[in-house]
């Protein structure tokens, strides 16, 4: 079995919008067969949490140089440009 | 899945403030913040809690139609139960962008966010991010000039 990829959901507070991301994210990737472990947190923690992850998933600004890719996007709060960025992720996550 | 008692059991109308007069986003904050404490939502270090992480991790979203608004929240513990609070502003008040906090969205709606469990919490969090995807409904409140037509704006969300 594979063992399903991790993402670190990150926002400001990790209390509000990484929550709707974190379960519009679970549900996508879910319809597409892809199987994901996802933790929240703070845009700040990130660097000391990066090194059990796959992708990180930001609707604020991340830290610089990660060793993994990142993906910073409010499309799951505000629908813009949603199809595209789910595409993305699913191809980042299928590599 | 998106139901309007979600925003029922959230938003008192005392805490909706429709056609708001605001120089800047502390000032919408302000206002938000007390209405929230009226309703014994809130702490009184809410006001200031939020305006201190707008500067630093702002909450504004561009939305289509070039409509933007804000969601200022902050951490639980400034929380007392719960709750929702609603601006619509007269003329565009400047909150920067949640993704780029060096840009300045021309905001025309604020929900204030008053968090106390992000689980719990989650079914109202689904409804505002699937509100704010809805552009006739937020343009219809982004409209409104009285706190019963934005209650209106807000039924209409289909389920």
């Amino acid at each position: 079995m594979i063992r399903p990829k991790r993402v670190l959901v990150a926002c400001g507070t990790a209390v509000a919008t990484s929550t709707v991301v974190a379960n519009a994210l679970e549900e996508e990737m879910k319809a597409r067969g892809i199987k994901i472990d996802i933790r929240q947190c703070k845009a700040t923690e990130i660097p000391s949490l990066i090194a059990d992850a796959d992708l990180v998933v930001s609707t604020t600004p991340v830290p610089p140089n990660l060793s993994k890719p990142a993906i910073v996007t409010l499309a799951f709060l505000t629908g813009l440009g949603k199809a595209e960025v789910i595409e993305k992720i699913a191809a980042i996550l299928r590599a | 899945m998106m139901s309007t008692s979600l925003f029922g059991r959230y938003l008192d109308p005392r805490a909706i403030c429709p056609r708001v007069t605001a120089s800047d986003s502390a000032e919408v904050i302000t206002l938000l913040a007390e209405r929230l404490r009226m309703i014994g939502s809130v702490k009184e270090s809410y006001a200031r809690a939020v305006i201190d992480r707008e500067a630093t991790m702002p909450t504004g979203l561009p939305l289509a139609d070039d409509v933007a608004v804000a969601v200022p929240h902050t951490d639980p513990e400034h929380v007392v139960t719960p709750a929702l609070a609603m601006a619509t502003l007269a003329t565009p008040v400047a909150f920067k962008s949640m993704e780029d906090p060096d840009r300045d969205l021309a905001v025309t709606v604020v929900f204030a966010l008053a968090l106390r469990d992000k689980n719990e919490q989650i079914e109202m969090l689904q409804t505002i991010a699937a509100t704010l995807q809805d552009a006739p409904i937020m343009r219809r409140i982004a409209e409104a000039a009285t706190v019963a037509e934005i209650l209106a704006a807000l039924e209409t969300k289909k389920t």
